[in-house]
């Protein structure tokens, strides 16, 4: 391989992998962040102890996933100028301000009240301890939100104008910036996606405890079931509305990329030629060489549809896109197309894993809906494992009962791979461009950074992470498995903020130690 | 004052808030090997910086990120330029952050006794190595004409360099003795007062060469004033730990942290890092330094965010205002029941 293709492809390697990774924990903290807040808002409000059970039980498996994801993101913060220097010059007048202050608005904020929530159990007013979780719930959403529209700025740059001595992007307008129609479609997505994450996470471990509960109720809790059945029926009420929206931004943002990224959206769909109407393909093997598909399977006029809302429209081909590409920056069509393997099947495998999740959500919805809508003799108690229902007087046989809950376990981590496929596709699919129309990722690198350099660092960050996605997918495991802790009780009487009154409460052991 | 000058004190506020903040916490990882005797005293100290050690984390994020946005060439040059220890940090940032959150997650012996050999290691070596860093930044290092640096990993360990890593070491470590000992009760806090003493007498040394080295090299007047401030308030905190007066202590010894870091700082402006090749290849607040726009834009920011970071991180000091000892810690470990079978 020679040496600067080594380079950029080392530099590219470390970032899709510590990104990728880093974006498995970020989902789940989202959510879970908003989805405790939740839970723990009701324990707060009505005192019943189901809530408070499983604040405690999500909450626990929030802590372990949070604390992947706040030391990848360290990466993060970083790797910019580690590897992608001559980027970090260019950009660094319009995509530092997002990152500076996603560190100093959100950043602080989640760290900082973690903390409180963590340790706070038995020093904090429990509203007061409430509200912690969700100002870390804000603080994951507004770090979101500015590292998306940092993204977005990459995808689709605004409010910046070329200095022309310097020859460096420079900010004019940072409401541009932060509030052009890509940034706020794409938070959009991202967040909804990342509550689809995080409902779905809830709905498989929910069902595995209620499964097992069903199959050996002589050893299940009513107090845990009651708790798990909760935590299901929220799971799934929000795996169906974050679903949807989903669905929708994820419409939406199709229709933007149209515009903005005509490249991105015909590889997404391997539409070598421009069509009118479109086609949206099912199943496609194509030859970039030959510039064509060799195999495929598709619906006539259904891309123009989602491109233009109409089912006649042109919708521009990549041969076409890629020569007016080359025309307009220099170089031979063929050096702007990118991987269209990986951005087709990513784009694919994203919306696939994402909503066999929101169907499954769907139909678990329905199956285990309110008893008001049911025969009374199929109606269950709150502290019962409910019956799963496909009319009001029909239950699911034992065939199709045991599968519907194993789906239910199964699909957790679906909408995880989605995101992995939705990010791998955006980004593969803006080559050759890092910054589209500015910034091929090739001139991106750091000059001076030797290979030996990036192999040592490659290599570290993958064995660094690998060993610690086998240390917390096993710890996740066991405490997903051990189920809610009954000895968990909330503090007798609740703290006030000025601290233990008498002298034997001061030696008191804490309510939660590292 | 102009704007970019303005950034230069900024980011030196927030490099001085960091060193501050996570100095102690170096200090208190390293002292788990050094002045806890057993498992309970280890979690004494580690719960000390417990609801407190990842807000200070955010202080080095914040720092890096605003030197992006206000020195896109700063970062760039420092970050691609010192890459194999900055590896090495943000190795020990990941493994310490998991450590401290996953170590009482198991009761395992093995388990526990790994994290903890982490803790200690991953503490010990950010505090050194951001010595050297710094110090290679006052030093000046070889940056050509692109501002890229051209030099070796080796380089970067030259004499001055691990001095400057000793002295940020032994510096946090002592700032961690004596937060430990206004944090504790019971016989780890006499304890940790004889090891500030021991520590910060060696600090003293180590940080007169260091300093004064650094004046003789690149010092001015201002840096002059902050060196003797540095100096004063290192032994004001000796005398204050010596009447056992913790408060004051630790006052002072965050007081030679903000000096040190300070003169470091006096002595590098107007450069951002200086180059040793031609000092016509240095950058500096001016050649580094963001647009106008961006730089106001980004003091707005701060200027109202920052003071509100600051009230709520010192309310949560204010939560967990109370010393901690052996007694506190719950015997049973907040592991997972086992699940039923």
């Amino acid at each position: 391989m020679e040496l600067a293709v080594a380079h950029e492809t080392i530099a590219r390697w470390q970032f899709g992998v510590t990104t990728v990774y880093h974006f498995l924990f970020v989902p789940l903290t989202i959510s879970l962040a908003a989805m405790v807040a939740g839970l723990e808002t009701a324990w707060v409000r009505t005192g019943k102890e189901k809530y408070f059970h499983a604040t405690k039980f999500w909450g626990k498996l929030f802590l372990i996933n949070i604390a992947m994801g706040v030391v990848t993101g360290i990466v993060q913060e970083f790797q910019f100028g580690m590897n992608w220097s001559d980027y970090s010059r260019f950009v660094g007048d319009v995509f530092g301000a997002p990152l500076a202050m996603e560190a100093l608005i959100a950043f602080f904020f989640e760290s900082t009240f973690i903390g409180l929530w963590i340790f706070g159990w038995d020093k904090l007013p429990k509203k007061i301890h409430c509200a912690c979780i969700w100002m870390v719930a804000l603080g994951t959403v507004l770090s979101a939100y500015f590292i998306l529209a940092a993204n977005s700025w990459m995808q689709h740059p605004s409010g910046y104008t070329v200095d022309p001595v310097t020859k460096k992007a420079q900010l004019t307008d940072i409401m541009r910036v932060l509030f052009q129609d890509t940034t706020v479609v794409v938070v959009f997505h991202t967040l909804t996606a990342a509550f689809l994450t995080g409902a779905a996470f809830m709905v498989g471990i929910a069902s595995y405890h209620l499964w097992k509960a069903k199959r050996r109720p002589e050893t299940a809790d009513g107090r845990k079931v009651a708790a798990m059945r909760t935590s299901l029926r929220f799971g799934l009420v929000l795996a169906v509305v974050a679903g949807l929206g989903t669905a929708i931004s994820g419409d939406t943002l199709a229709k933007v990329m149209f515009e903005q990224q005509p490249m991105k959206m015909a590889s997404a769909e391997a539409l070598w030629e421009t069509q009118a109407p479109a086609p949206f393909s099912i199943f496609a093997v194509g030859n970039v060489n030959q510039g064509h598909n060799s195999v495929e399977l598709e619906i006539p006029g259904i891309l123009s549809f989602l491109a233009k809302s109409n089912f006649s429209s042109s919708v521009p081909g990549i041969n076409d896109t890629a020569a007016a590409e080359a025309a307009k920056y220099g170089g031979r069509p063929a050096d702007y197309i990118p991987n269209i393997f990986v951005t087709y099947w990513g784009f694919r495998l994203m919306i696939g894993f994402g909503m066999t999740s929101f169907v499954a959500a769907l139909i678990g919805l329905w199956t285990t809906r309110k008893k008001r809508f049911l025969a009374p003799e199929f109606r269950t108690a709150e502290d019962e494992v409910p019956r799963l229902m496909l009319t009001p007087s029909r239950e699911m046989g034992p065939f199709l009962t045991r599968w519907s809950w194993r789906i239910g376990i199964l699909t957790m981590g679906f909408p995880l791979i989605a995101n992995s496929f939705g990010w791998i596709f955006t980004e593969m699919g803006r080559q050759p461009w890092a910054v589209f129309g500015l910034m091929k990722t090739a001139d991106a690198v750091s000059p001076n950074v030797s290979v030996t350099t990036q192999v040592i660092a490659f290599s570290t960050f993958t064995a660094l992470y690998a060993i610690l996605a086998v240390i917390e997918v096993k710890l996740l495991a066991k405490y997903a498995k051990a189920g809610v802790d009954l000895t968990d009780r909330p503090p007798a009487k609740d703290p006030t903020l000025r601290g233990p009154s008498s002298d034997e409460d001061a030696d008191k052991p804490l309510a939660f130690a590292y | 004052m102009q704007l970019h000058d303005v950034w230069f004190v900024l980011i030196a506020v927030l490099w001085i808030g960091y060193f501050f903040l996570e100095g102690f916490d170096f200090g208190i990882g390293v002292l788990t090997k050094l002045l806890a005797r057993d498992r309970a005293e280890r979690r004494v100290l580690i719960n000390t910086i417990g609801p407190v050690w990842d807000g200070n984390e955010v202080w080095l994020l914040t720092a890096g990120g605003a030197t992006f946005a206000a020195f896109p060439d700063w970062y760039a040059t420092l970050f691609s330029g010192f890459y194999l220890p900055l590896l090495m940090i943000l190795v020990c940032l990941i493994v310490r952050g998991v450590a401290f959150e996953y170590r009482h997650k198991r009761t395992e012996e093995r388990w526990q006794r790994g994290w903890e050999h982490a803790i200690f290691w991953t503490s010990l070596i950010p505090a050194f190595l951001w010595g050297v860093a710094f110090a290679n930044i006052v030093h000046g290092v070889d940056i050509d004409r692109q501002k890229n640096y051209v030099g070796s990993f080796w380089d970067l360990l030259n004499p001055y360099a691990l001095l400057g890593g000793l002295v940020t070491l032994t510096l946090f470590t002592f700032h961690g003795a004596v937060f430990a000992a206004l944090k504790t009760v019971g016989d780890i806090r006499t304890r940790a007062r004889a090891a500030a003493r021991l520590l910060g007498l060696l600090t003293a040394v180590l940080a007169l060469v260091f300093l004064g080295w650094t004046q003789a090299h690149s010092g001015t007047g201002w840096s002059l004033a902050a060196l003797v401030i540095a100096v004063l308030a290192l032994v004001a905190a000796l005398a204050a730990n010596q009447l056992a007066r913790e408060g004051w202590a630790f006052v002072f010894s965050g007081l030679t942290i903000v000096a040190a870091v300070a003169m470091l700082f006096l002595a590098l402006f107007p450069d951002v890092m200086p180059s040793t090749l031609d000092p016509a290849y240095s950058l500096t607040v001016t050649n580094a330094s963001s647009s106008p726009y961006t730089l106001k834009l980004m003091t707005i920011v701060a200027a109202v965010f920052t003071p509100l970071v600051l009230l709520y991180q010192g309310w949560t000091y204010w939560v967990f205002r109370k010393r901690i000892g052996v007694q506190h810690i719950p015997s049973a470990d907040h592991v997972a029941p086992a699940p039923e079978v």
